[in-house]
């Protein structure tokens, strides 16, 4: 997956040169590959197409109003004892007084959006316009459409996050007179790596419904209901489970009370909003050591401070891996159906 | 050019091409016509390699359009029913798109979609957006997005469907025009016999699947009529067309067949013979009141096939 984005940005880099060396005429008597015909054209249509502006804005914005609660709170934020302390920079992102939620959180909560918005009518729109049988109709291969329309998205998403991650330190550089160290720098990034990959899971998946369904309407409505399935009403029914299964409160079994804990947290993270929040958390806050129950043996002897990033990093790789192998398989589920399928005229 | 042989496409029960055999020649214009359902949007479709059929082979140009479809697409140009643009491009930009797709530089595809616009009369609406074009333009449109791969075959699928009579003349006689300068074969079907008559070298009868006839439209129409080729419909002032009228109808020459309805007579005949059924009807004495010259649809061919074959 990362492949694929990264020989895109190669490509881009290389067609940003020739544009620099002023060689942009030769660039139009060149034969251009028809994939990235395809590319092109497609994020050309992203980029100006009205979902993308509406939720470029709505990010923008929420990105601008928790950077402001995170800056005007950083100052109590950092305690004299504090063994996190060296971490300030990345308290930017995590931090909120209340008022707001912080920018990890509106991520969390929009990505999913954004992916479904650039996502949900990729296929049905074509065919509905009647347009998909005029491209069949040219030589390219069939899974040609399908896969430029992920990179052109990917591409989009790529672009816009870590714009507006380095956006967001560029501005606590400046507001706080405080630059990031090494660590921080790679936390940042590796954070925004894990959010692309988040919402290429919801891309894929709204990629998938696109070729199910016929109407787009139909699957905004199913990808959205996805959504907020998962952002509200999975952690009800979660406490549901647990409480109905929860002893009296008289009883002391700590065993039982193990399993519980672990059944619960078991049956949170099959929702991806929690994979998400608990990895990008374990990257953001260095303070969290482990994302499962820890007994007091455990604990025992354990110094208080932050985890080194390898240490971080190998906390969350079941969840990285979780996402790609997500994204895979939506986008199997999408690429299959839509191989076989015959097109017909409108 | 096209050669099909033993085509076969079912689904499921249904079998949508039923063992079709048929040849076109390089730079031949072949009307395939048969009624909605007949299955000649699915024989196109297995030319073109976007399905695939359950037995028989296809051969374009030599090439097998299953195991090699973009080279197919390569040499060929689909024009599919009712064909949609992307509607917030110009149709100037929605033609160098498809032309960088058939590998031609940016440079090369603009200078060829503005040629092709010139060609097709939309030169004018060039930088209109696509999404505003009407469905005469979008056809038209349609073959310039067909032509910008200098392609060897054109394939129309129902061109003419919803364009207006002097539409359908224009469309028509540019594809005749583009066919004889450039040596393009062109296939298309269509349910209107008598405007694709007039520009087919031959044409083929497709009817549930199977190809009935093919052949030119002289022996075709000879084939199917016989002596009856012709029909005009008069309605005569009053209730019903009085008995000598029928009687002198018929004893005009090359008079086949006489119905009469209420006030409405059929009269069938091997010539054209308008002007002697209304002087008949005036010298019997009855009002005229409306007189027409019937064209057949293909319905009335299919009819006419099936009644003789259940005759014969």
């Amino acid at each position: 997956m990362n492949g694929i984005a990264g020989t895109t940005e190669k490509v881009k880099k290389e067609r940003w040169w020739t544009r620099l060396r002023g060689s942009s005429r030769r660039e139009e008597e060149q034969v251009m590959p028809p994939f990235r015909v395809l590319v092109q054209k497609e994020i050309a249509d992203q980029v100006r197409s009205w979902q993308f502006i509406i939720l470029i804005a709505i990010i923008a914005l929420t990105t601008m109003g928790s950077l402001y609660t995170a800056l005007s709170n950083i100052r109590d934020a950092i305690k004299p004892d504090d063994p996190t302390s060296s971490y300030i920079f990345l308290k930017l992102f995590t931090l909120s007084d209340g008022t707001m939620p912080s920018f990890l959180v509106f991520i969390s909560f929009l990505g999913p959006l954004l992916g479904i918005a650039l996502g949900f009518d990729a296929i049905n729109s074509e065919q509905n316009r009647g347009t998909l049988s005029r491209l069949l109709a040219q030589p390219i291969h069939r899974d040609y459409i399908i896969n430029a329309k992920f990179v052109a998205s990917l591409t989009v998403i790529a672009v816009m996050f870590f714009s507006l991650g380095l956006l967001v330190t560029g501005i606590g550089i400046l507001a706080t007179g405080i630059a990031p160290t090494p660590e921080e720098f790679a936390r940042i990034l590796l954070f925004i790596f894990v959010s692309v990959l988040y919402v290429a899971l919801w891309l894929n998946m709204s990629v998938w419904l696109s070729v199910k369904f016929r109407q787009p309407a139909a699957s905004a409505l199913t990808g959205m209901a996805v959504w907020i399935f998962f952002s509200v009403f999975y952690p009800m029914i979660v406490n549901l489970i647990i409480k109905g299964m929860s002893p009296p409160s008289w009883t002391v079994n700590p065993a039982y009370e193990l399993f519980l804990n672990k059944l619960k947290l078991t049956l949170m993270r099959l929702a991806p909003n929690y994979l998400f929040s608990e990895a990008t958390s374990t990257l953001l806050m260095p303070s969290v050591r482990s994302l499962g129950p820890l007994t007091m043996e455990q604990l025992s002897g354990a110094i208080p401070g932050p985890l080194p990033l390898g240490q971080s990093l190998l906390l969350i790789w079941p969840h990285i891996t979780a996402f790609i192998a997500l994204t895979v398989i939506f986008f199997v589920l999408a690429y299959v159906p839509f191989m076989r399928r015959e097109i017909r005229a409108r | 050019m096209i050669e099909l042989s033993g085509l076969t496409k079912r689904y499921g029960d249904f079998t949508a091409v039923d063992h079709l055999d048929l040849q076109v020649a390089k730079g031949e214009i072949f009307g395939l016509l048969g009624p909605n359902g007949a299955g000649k949007s699915t024989t196109i479709l297995m030319i073109l390699g976007l399905t695939e059929p359950d037995e028989g082979s296809v051969r374009v140009a030599g090439i097998d359009p299953v195991s090699r479809p973009v080279e197919v697409k390569k040499k060929v140009g689909y024009l599919p029913e009712d064909v949609g643009f992307y509607e917030r491009y110009s149709g100037l930009e929605n033609l160098v798109f498809t032309g960088r797709l058939n590998g031609l530089p940016m440079k090369e595809a603009r200078r060829r979609a503005e040629e092709l616009l010139e060609k097709v009369g939309l030169a004018e609406h060039a930088e209109k957006k696509a999404g505003l074009y009407s469905r005469g333009m979008r056809q038209r449109l349609g073959l310039a997005d067909v032509l910008i791969k200098h392609p060897e075959v054109i394939i129309l699928d129902e061109p003419i469907l919803g364009l207006d009579p002097y539409g359908v003349k224009e469309f028509l006689e540019t594809i005749v025009r583009l066919s004889r300068e450039e040596g393009i074969t062109v296939l298309f079907s269509s349910h209107h016999l008598y405007q694709v008559q007039q520009v087919c070298d031959r044409v083929g009868l497709f009817v549930s699947g199977r190809l009935l006839a093919v052949g030119d439209i002289n022996t075709l129409s000879q084939q199917l009529f016989g002596n009856d080729a012709w029909a005009v419909e008069a309605t005569v002032a009053g209730d019903r067309v009085p008995e000598k009228v029928v009687e002198a109808v018929k004893k005009i020459e090359g008079v086949t067949k006489v119905r009469a309805d209420g006030n409405r007579m059929t009269v069938e005949c091997s010539h054209d013979i308008t002007a002697g059924v209304a002087k008949a009807i005036i010298d019997a004495g009855a009002g005229l009141l409306s007189l027409n010259r019937k064209e057949y649809g293909l319905d009335d061919i299919y009819y006419h096939y099936f009644e003789k074959a259940e005759t014969a």
